[in-house]
C-alpha cells in the first residue's frame, strides 16, 4: 500500500488532487481511497489530504499518519504547518517552489529525498491560473510512480472538460521539469 | 461475479447513482448543511433529464420527512436523505412515516450532534432515532453503501413489509471518500427493482383514511401490531439480499462475522470503522490470538437469532460504540447487546468501549488495545466499567 498527504490551502484543489490520483489507480484495475482532512472549508486555511493505493481492497479509513510521500502545493506552508510530520524514513517530499529541491531538503536536516518544481509558473503559463493542484499530479507520479501518467486522462477529462486538455498538458510539462535531490528517489 | 461497469466515486454520488437506477419518482430534501453531495447529485440528474423524478428543495427538514410522506402515500418511490442535525429535525415524522407504513428510503450519513458544533461522524444521530420504526441497516464502504440503497427499495416496497428504510452510512468516513464501485445495468436493477405498486395510495376515487386517531382503546393494540410487523420483516430482508446475491455476487447477511468461526475474543462493530478492525484481528490472530470481529448489519429489526448464533461460542465480546447514552447503563448498542444475551444459558462476559465520537478516527492499534485490555478486564470480572478509547481522560 502506497500513502500519500498532499498539503494545501482551502481553495487550492489539493482534494482534487487525491481523488485525481485515486481515480487514475482505480481506472488501472487497483483499489484506492482518496479523501480530505474532514471539516468545515474555509478558503486559505491549510487544509490535507490523502490518498491510498494499493492491490487489493483498502480497509483502513484513518487519516494517513505515516504517509510514503508527503506532497506541498504552497510553498509557504512549509513555514506554518509541519508536513513531514510521520514521513516514513524511507518516504519523499515533493514542494512547489522556486527553490531547488537541496535549499528545501536542508530545512529537514536531509532526512528525506526532496523533490521540488515550479508548478506554479507551469500552471500560470499552460492554464492560466495560478492553481497548482492539477500541475503537482505530474511532480507525484513522477516521484512516487503510484500511478501511470496517462491514467491520469479520463479522470481529468471526466472533472476539467474542455479544460483537461490544459491541465494534463500542465501535468506533463511538471512531471518533466521535476527536480529531485537524491536521484535515487526518481523511478 | 462482477457485474457493471467499475468506477471510482464518491460514496455520496454512488447513493445517487443507486437513486438513479431504481427510478425514484420524488427526492424531497433540504439541500443545506448538515447535508451531503446525495441530494446536490440528485438535484443535478433531475435538472439534466437523467432522472424522471420531481425534486422537491424543501425548507428543511421537517418538511423534507413531511413532503416524502405525502409522496410515498400516493405510491410514488420516494427517496430523501439527511445527516446529524438534519435527522433530528425530521424526527417526530419519521414516526409517522413508519406507523403508516410508507416504504421511504433515506441514507442517513452519521455525524456527531451539537453542542459543542462537531459536523464530523459518529452514531449519535442513529441512536436517538433507534426506536422509531424504522427498518435500519449500516454499510461499511462505498459498494455497500450502493448495494444496501438498491435492496432498501426493494425491501420497503415488499407487499410483506411496508416499512421506510434507513441506509446508514458514516459521516466523511464513508460518505466524502473516493473508493471503488461496481455499478449494475439498469435491466438488471430493473428486473430485481420492478415498478412499485403500493396496496393502500392514496387515489382520489376511493378516499381512505390514514394515521388519524386511535384513543387509548385502540392505540396501543395498533403499536403492538405496529411492532409484530416490524420483527416479522426478518425473512424478507434475508430473502432480498439473497436475490441480490444472485445478480451482483457480494452478499449480505443481518449480522457478519470475521475470522469468528474459533474465536474466543470477539469484537463487535456497526459501520465503516469494521474493516479497520479487520487489519486489527488479521494483527491478532498472526499472533496466535483467537479472536475475531462481529459487524450489525441489520440494526432494526434487531436480529437476535443471528446474532446469537455469532457470539454464542465466544467468551469476551468487546463492544465499539460510537454514540454515550448519557447516564446510561453502557453504549448503546452494548445496552442492546447485554439485553439480547441476558436470557441466554451460555454468553460472553461483555466489555463496553466508546470511542470514534466526532469524527475522531480509531487506529489499528487503538482496536488491538481494545480487544487486550478489554479481555483482561473481562478475565479480572469488571464488567460494569463504561471504557474510553482514544479519548484523554
Amino acid at each position: 500500500m502506497k500513502e500519500l498527504r498532499i498539503h494545501g490551502r482551502g481553495g487550492q484543489g489539493a482534494v482534487t488532487s487525491a481523488e485525481m490520483l485515486a481515480l487514475a489507480a482505480i481506472e488501472e484495475g487497483k483499489f484506492a481511497l482518496a479523501f480530505p482532512a474532514f471539516g468545515p472549508e474555509r478558503r486559505g486555511a491549510p487544509v490535507q489530504a490523502f490518498v491510498r493505493t494499493d492491490d487489493q481492497q483498502v480497509k483502513i479509513r484513518a487519516e494517513v499518519r505515516q504517509p510514503d510521500a508527503v506532497i506541498v502545493l504552497d510553498p509557504g506552508l512549509l513555514a506554518i504547518v509541519d508536513v513531514t510530520s510521520g514521513l516514513k524514513d524511507d518516504g519523499v517530499l515533493i514542494v512547489n517552489t522556486k527553490k531547488p529541491p537541496e535549499a528545501i531538503s536542508a530545512l529537514y536536516n536531509d532526512k528525506w529525498p526532496v523533490a521540488t518544481l515550479d508548478a506554479t509558473a507551469i500552471a500560470v503559463a499552460t492554464i492560466g491560473v495560478n492553481i497548482v493542484n492539477t500541475t503537482m499530479l505530474g511532480a507525484i507520479v513522477r516521484v512516487t510512480n503510484v500511478v501511470e501518467l496517462d491514467s491520469l486522462i479520463n479522470p481529468l477529462n471526466n472533472r476539467f472538460g474542455n479544460k483537461a486538455d490544459q491541465n494534463f498538458e500542465a501535468c506533463r510539462k511538471a512531471y518533466e521539469a521535476t527536480i529531485c535531490y537524491a536521484r535515487s528517489a526518481l523511478g | 461475479m462482477m457485474t457493471g461497469k467499475r468506477i471510482g466515486m464518491e460514496s455520496s454520488l454512488g447513493i445517487a447513482e443507486a437513486v438513479k437506477l431504481a427510478n425514484a419518482d420524488v427526492v424531497a430534501a433540504y439541500p443545506i448543511t448538515p447535508q451531503t453531495h446525495i441530494v446536490e447529485r440528485l438535484a443535478e440528474l433531475v435538472a439534466n433529464g437523467e432522472l424522471d423524478a420531481a425534486y422537491i428543495p424543501v425548507e428543511s427538514e421537517h418538511s423534507a420527512m413531511s413532503a416524502c410522506l405525502g409522496s410515498a402515500a400516493t405510491g410514488a418511490r420516494t427517496f430523501t436523505a439527511t445527516a446529524g442535525q438534519g435527522l433530528e429535525l425530521m424526527h417526530e415524522v419519521l414516526y409517522v412515516a413508519s406507523s403508516m407504513r410508507l416504504p421511504i428510503v433515506m441514507a442517513v450519513a452519521n455525524r456527531a450532534l451539537s453542542s459543542p458544533l462537531n459536523v464530523w461522524g459518529d452514531h449519535s444521530d442513529v441512536m436517538a432515532v433507534r426506536d422509531t420504526g424504522w427498518i435500519q441497516m449500516f454499510a461499511e464502504n462505498g459498494q455497500q453503501v450502493f448495494d444496501l440503497t438498491l435492496c432498501a427499495f426493494r425491501i420497503a416496497e415488499d407487499p410483506e413489509v411496508l416499512f421506510p428504510v434507513m441506509v446508514h452510512l458514516d459521516g466523511f468516513h464513508l460518505s466524502h471518500v473516493v473508493e471503488p464501485f461496481y455499478l449494475m445495468e439498469q435491466d438488471v436493477v430493473d428486473k430485481f427493482l420492478p415498478r412499485f405498486r403500493f396496496p393502500l395510495a392514496l387515489d382520489p376515487d376511493k378516499p381512505l383514511t390514514a394515521g388519524a386517531f386511535f384513543p387509548p382503546g385502540v392505540y396501543g393494540e395498533a403499536r403492538r401490531a405496529q411492532d409484530d410487523a416490524l420483527r416479522s420483516v426478518r425473512p424478507v430482508i434475508s430473502r432480498t439480499w439473497r436475490e441480490f446475491e444472485e445478480i451482483s455476487g457480494r452478499s449480505y447477511k443481518p449480522v457478519e462475522t470475521y475470522r469468528a468461526d474459533d474465536a474466543r475474543v470477539l469484537l463487535l462493530t456497526m459501520g465503516s470503522f469494521s474493516e479497520t478492525a479487520m487489519l486489527a484481528i488479521d494483527q491478532l490472530r498472526e499472533r496466535g490470538q483467537q479472536v475475531g470481529l462481529v459487524r450489525i448489519r441489520l440494526w432494526r429489526p434487531f436480529p437476535f437469532t443471528e446474532f446469537r448464533q455469532a457470539v454464542g461460542n465466544a467468551e469476551t465480546l468487546v463492544v465499539l460504540d460510537r454514540a454515550i447514552s448519557y447516564g446510561g447503563p453502557t453504549g448503546p448498542v452494548c445496552a442492546e447487546v447485554k439485553a439480547a444475551l441476558y436470557s441466554e444459558p451460555k454468553r460472553p462476559r461483555i466489555v463496553s468501549y466508546v470511542g470514534g465520537l466526532g469524527g475522531r478516527d480509531i487506529l489499528v492499534s487503538e482496536f488491538v488495545e481494545m480487544i487486550e485490555k478489554g479481555t483482561a478486564l473481562a478475565e479480572s470480572g469488571v464488567e460494569e466499567e463504561l471504557l474510553t478509547i482514544g479519548v484523554r481522560v
